[in-house]
């Protein structure tokens, strides 16, 4: 342990000495007006409101929009440690498409013992309706965002691949937007690696995924499940920035082995669908007969090579958190290579061992649901009381395949800004990729999620977090 | 273009629509109530039949006033006509066609969403109504300057316009019904306060009050008032006008498709049939009934258009 003080601070470092990134930054605001700072955190408020970029609140009996808040505090990451970066976040999603490759064909990680049998076999995650299916490019993850966390200098780890459904991608864009309309100066100022491509990027890395039954200028579009889903603003704003229809299921259905979609003029098949509803809902002949959201037969189109769906069906076996446990594993297994990026150190409470050291110690470890996401139904040991706790010794004795361990990480800080000046609050980091035959494709930045409370280590939306603007540093 | 896409822009245009006719009704009857010696609260009935929801209006209330009639059509949830349910309405719609509108219009629907949904949070007190009205129609307008101004003129543009037009005719054929028996003829009683009333309150209900001195001059006349609202083409809110509007609107997307669907040939024939005459030769033949009979038409070529353009599956 360092001297100094016990969490890294992003603008401060751990001995208060102001970190090169920031140079810049904090001579611009010592020059500023508190009084006339607040106003302008009003006036992003405003912004975001009149822009309509909200999210819906899930569990409320109205579905209820509301706005992520925003701190216009940027968190500014320098070019040398963004290329270390990018070289363990590209290592990694490479290694996460062999992955899926492998394990819905020859399953060599299986066969080589790097990964135990029933990882696969017993996972709500694997889907079999893939198997030996070749999804058009070869690409099963066409978009993934990587979580990371900071917790010292040149220390980062990953706590989770979204590898089915990254969200969020529309903040990073619009809370750009929003820092260029506040504040121009600092842009010139600082000269901060640009996110706006981010939508055309999307938009060729799809089109190059396109089957080859697609003509030079394949048809994409984004299946949303609907305007009452927490992600549709997003939705919209995708396919608005990508200038693609928008369409729901029942906008959709098969004609002549396609997957079409009704029109104006009759019905216009789609090459390449950008799905934002889960596999589950994709199709309801297949999967859940009860579905609304999806379209029927279109994993049999999606078979017979009709149609590219991206993110591939089945991908949410990469993001499972059980299997996340060996993503080491998995990246030597497949790149040859150490991994760039670690992962944080994690008991898997379906080994014996394991689950005794977490009873022993749940005080101290946040406990997480294998197929969670969002921040629900999880533990976090050293805020919890007796009561929770002891509640989740029960669910953990009870179904303890159903959880991972790990310890509660010193998470980095970033300062907010706040009535009473700055103050430094935890953070995290999701990088957006884009995968084609093309290449692999990062966005410099990517979105940072603040946690809003003080002292609190919850940085996602649905449990009060709120968002900054993510700065790379050109050289 | 989705078939969904063209469905919701028709709509939010209807309910913008809608919002701002309601809204122009609401300011008809509070002017008149202000201004004419013996106005009474059952002026208000009048005024809740032409905004089309008296029926619902007595499933709420047993006596009609002033005060919970302006209630009812401004902000009132359980109306689905009101200026409020309209506008919330048209931002739904405008969410779900998003990806088609320009920047400038969706921030100017959500606008007046925010506005409308802000200041109906408590009734709305007699001193804040004509503020309140005001801005609720400069929103409107923005809504309609930022189409304008921002649009392309391709399909979106023109479903937007249909459904637009679409509702205006029906909004203006609606308020002729309701007020038919004023302009026939046999009751020329010219001059009694309670004829002027009644003109001065179909004028002001299509804002057509402005024009109509304009051409007619300061004696109101029951004939050139009917002519003026149902055959003038200069007039915005003429049916003449709105249905002309649709049928260049249609023809433009034939032109952009490269067929004619059946709602055309409908249009064609409605201007035919029923607005290419003399206000004499509608008298003739019964106002009520003609009016009527356009009502039915305006319906039947809603669904028309919607089957045409695939609008749902």
């Amino acid at each position: 342990m360092k001297t100094g003080h016990s969490v890294f601070d992003e603008m401060w470092g751990r001995e208060d000495n102001l970190r090169g990134p920031y140079e810049n930054y904090k001579s611009w605001l010592d020059g500023e007006d508190a009084r006339q700072l607040r106003a302008k955190q009003r006036e992003a408020d405003e912004l975001f409101r009149l822009t309509g970029i909200t999210f819906n609140v899930y569990g409320r009996a109205e579905a209820e929009e509301r706005l992520i808040p925003f701190d216009i505090v940027p968190r500014i990451i320098s070019s040398k440690e963004w290329r270390q970066l990018s070289r363990g976040i590209e290592q990694r999603v490479r290694a996460i498409n062999a992955f899926l490759h492998d394990i819905y064909h020859r399953q060599e990680i299986i066969r080589a013992g790097r990964l135990p049998v029933e990882m696969i076999a017993r996972n709500e995650a694997f889907l079999p309706q893939m198997i030996g299916v070749k999804p058009p490019g070869g690409i099963y993850t066409h978009i993934i965002g990587i979580d990371l966390v900071r917790t010292d200098d040149n220390q980062f780890y990953v706590l989770e691949d979204n590898a089915r459904t990254p969200s969020g991608v529309s903040y990073m864009l619009e809370n750009r937007e929003t820092m260029l309309r506040m504040f121009p100066e600092l842009f010139l100022r600082n000269r901060v690696q640009p996110v706006q491509t981010y939508p055309s990027d999307l938009q060729r890395s799809l089109a190059a995924c396109a089957p080859s039954v697609a003509g030079s200028k394949p048809t994409v579009a984004v299946l949303t499940p609907g305007i009452y889903n927490s992600a549709y603003f997003e939705h919209a704003f995708l396919a608005d920035q990508m200038a693609v229809e928008l369409v729901e299921g029942h906008d959709l259905r098969v004609v002549d082995g396609r997957v079409a979609m009704r029109t104006t003029q009759g019905y216009k098949p789609i090459d390449v669908l950008y799905r934002r509803v889960d596999d589950e809902f994709l199709d309801p002949l297949n999967f859940n007969p009860e579905s609304q959201l999806g379209v029927p037969g279109i994993m049999d189109v999606y078979r017979a090579g009709g149609i590219t769906i991206a993110n591939a069906p089945g991908t949410g076996i990469a993001d499972d958190k059980a299997i996340y446990s060996y993503m080491p594993e998995i990246v030597e297994f497949y790149t040859g290579e150490r991994p760039l990026l670690e992962n944080v150190p994690t008991y898997r409470c379906s080994e014996p061992d394991a689950l005794t050291y977490v009873l022993d110690n749940l005080q101290d470890l946040v406990v997480k649901e294998v197929h969670g996401s969002g921040g629900y139904g999880m533990l976090i040991g050293p805020t919890a009381s007796k009561r929770e706790l002891a509640a989740f010794r029960k669910k953990l004795q009870a179904r303890p395949g159903n959880y991972i361990a790990q310890p509660t990480l010193s998470l980095s800080t970033v300062p907010i800004f706040t009535n009473a000046g700055l103050a430094p609050r935890h953070v995290d980091l999701r990088p957006y990729v884009l995968v084609s035959p093309d290449g692999v494709k990062i966005t410099p930045g990517g979105l940072t999620r603040v946690a809003l409370k003080k002292g609190s280590l919850v940085v996602n939306s649905s449990q009060g977090g709120g968002t900054k603007d993510t700065w790379v540093l050109d050289e | 273009m989705l078939g969904k896409t063209a469905n919701g822009l028709f709509w939010m245009y209807r309910y913008l629509e809608r919002a701002e006719n309601t809204t122009r009704l609401i300011e008809t009857g509070q002017r008149i109530s202000l201004t004419r010696s013996g106005a009474s609260d059952e002026d208000w009935t009048s005024i809740l039949q032409s905004a089309g929801s008296e029926s619902g209006y007595r499933e709420h209330h047993d006596v009609v006033t002033k005060d919970s009639a302006i209630d009812w059509m401004l902000r009132s949830r359980d109306n689905p006509s009101s200026v409020l349910s309209s506008i919330m309405a048209a931002r739904q719609n405008a969410r779900m066609v998003r990806t088609a509108l320009t920047h400038d219009v969706w921030e100017a629907v959500n606008g007046i969403y925010m506005r409308a949904t802000e200041k109906s949070k408590r009734k709305i007190g007699e001193r804040d109504l004509p503020n309140m009205l005001g801005q609720l129609r400069s929103g409107t307008a923005l809504v309609r300057g930022a189409t304008h101004g921002t649009m392309l003129r391709n399909d979106i543009y023109d479903f937007a316009r249909i459904g637009t037009f679409l509702e205006r005719a029906d909004n203006t054929a609606r308020i002729l019904d309701v007020k038919y028996y004023v302009l026939l003829p046999s009751v020329m009683a010219v001059g009694s306060p309670i004829d002027n009333m009644q003109w001065e309150t179909i004028l002001r209900s299509v804002s057509a009050l402005g024009g109509y001195r304009l051409e007619f001059g300061n004696a109101p006349n029951p004939r050139d008032i009917a002519q003026f609202l149902m055959l003038d083409r200069r007039m915005p809110r003429s049916l003449a006008f709105c249905v002309g509007k649709i049928k260049s609107n249609l023809g433009y997307l034939t032109q952009s498709y490269g067929t004619e669907p059946p709602s055309c040939e409908t249009v064609a024939r409605i201007e035919s049939q029923y607005l290419s005459c003399e206000i004499e030769a509608i008298f003739d033949s019964g106002l009520h009934e003609h009016i009527q009979q356009l009502l039915a038409e305006f319906a039947a070529l809603g669904q028309q258009i919607q089957s045409d353009y695939r609008f749902i599956d």
